[in-house]
């Protein structure tokens, strides 16, 4: 029972990849959605939050984002076996897709109807991005902190072409000063007030 | 003995690829133009067809140099290549997080790059808005004329049905898609007719 369950899920997790993958076009921020509609609100694998985890990590780790996370995803639901077919899943549209068109490439190439029709998937996929950011962002604290580094990776990277590795860097030691500075003050303040009792 | 260089490129550009999206296409086409792989107005236009296809480029990328190079074997040498670094770092990084998610540092760090993260999904979406939607950033005149009418009503529509109807984003991949067709392919065939 155990194991014919578990295989279904390897199974799912397999299909549910093979899809989110059939559909990821322009970069890894577009399948942020798709992950949160498949893997959060349908199968309850994890959370929204644990999406926030997942992108953090994947972001600040070397590889492709989509199989980034599907590696993480597949391991955090069933162990090593769904980490392999959540990634087989993940890049097995890709290789069938450019197979077939590296075949092809010339005709492909002078397809008007695939131009057209990326024209609009670019337009859609910006909703489906700034869909993903409003999501994610009820899973990062509403302090002055937060708002801050936000403005600034917004900033920096949009208008400056800041790396996103220094970004990255910037936020964790940040996040680090920060936790700490705030752990000593109450500790102080705490202290204090088993002084005044 | 080709099977064997493009398992090993694709490993490289793996396991270099940080940040993801097109960040990586300079490392990529140093080696892929480099190698002489493809010439660099090929690698140009396999660009445009890395967006018009779904999966990420990288992945993309090693399929079809693979694929020309040393047919489907050498694809799946590529491919294996560019995603076996993701797969193993992200493997121990799993069973790693797993059991240091609660350590005090792990947890700042994280409260820290939460919000970073939020910023730079936040500048993509800006960043592609933009090049969609004012093409030409030259001068005030020129943003203003080359606004992107028919693509900023793609975006309308799309963003109704998803607020409205919460429809699954592959449906409204699929629609945009269509939309796109209806909007820019039928005026330009029915002019040339």
């Amino acid at each position: 029972m155990q194991a014919h369950s578990k295989r279904h899920k390897i199974l799912l997790l397999f299909l549910t990849f093979l899809k989110i993958g059939a559909f990821t076009f322009g970069g890894g921020y577009a399948m942020i959605a798709l992950m949160q509609r498949e893997v959060v609100e349908k199968r309850h694998w994890i959370t929204d939050e644990d999406i926030m985890d997942i992108i953090t990590i994947a972001e600040s780790t070397p590889g492709v984002i989509a199989v980034n996370s599907a590696t993480f995803i597949g391991y955090k639901t069933a162990g090593f076996w769904g980490a392999f077919f959540a990634t087989l899943g993940v890049t097995l549209p890709s290789f069938v897709v450019i197979s077939v068109i590296s075949l092809f490439f010339v005709q492909f190439k002078s397809l008007k109807i695939v131009a057209y029709a990326f024209e609009g998937i670019r337009a859609g996929i910006a909703v489906l991005i700034v869909s993903a950011v409003i999501k994610l962002s009820k899973y990062c604290p509403k302090d002055l902190f937060s708002f801050l580094l936000a403005a600034l990776a917004f900033f920096a990277s949009a208008f400056f072409d800041v790396s996103s590795i220094y970004l990255l860097l910037t936020g964790m030691m940040c996040g680090i000063v920060y936790q700490v500075i705030k752990v000593r003050r109450t500790s102080t303040v705490s202290g204090k007030d088993g002084d005044g009792k | 003995m080709i099977l064997l260089t493009l398992f090993l490129t694709f490993f490289k550009i793996g396991l270099f690829t940080l940040g993801g999206g097109y960040a990586m296409i300079p490392l990529i086409q140093a080696d892929v133009v480099g190698n002489g792989w493809m010439s660099l107005e090929q690698f140009i236009d396999f660009i445009a067809v890395a967006e018009s296809t779904p999966g990420p480029f990288a992945v993309n990328t090693a399929t079809f140099v693979g694929f020309r190079m040393g047919g489907p074997l050498g694809a799946a040498a590529a491919t294996l290549g560019v995603v076996l670094p993701s797969f193993l770092i992200i493997l121990f990084i799993a069973k790693w997080f797993m059991s240091f998610q609660d350590n005090f540092y792990v947890r700042s760090a994280m409260t820290g790059l939460r919000p970073v993260i939020l910023g730079l999904i936040s500048s993509a979406a800006f960043t592609i808005a933009v090049a969609n939607f004012l093409p030409d950033l030259s001068s005030f005149y020129a943003a203003l004329s080359s606004v992107n009418v028919r693509g900023l009503v793609i975006f309308g529509i799309i963003l109704f049905l998803n607020c409205k109807w919460k429809l699954h984003p592959i449906w409204l991949i699929v629609i945009s898609g269509v939309l796109g067709v209806l909007f820019f392919g039928v005026p330009e065939m029915m002019g040339m007719i």
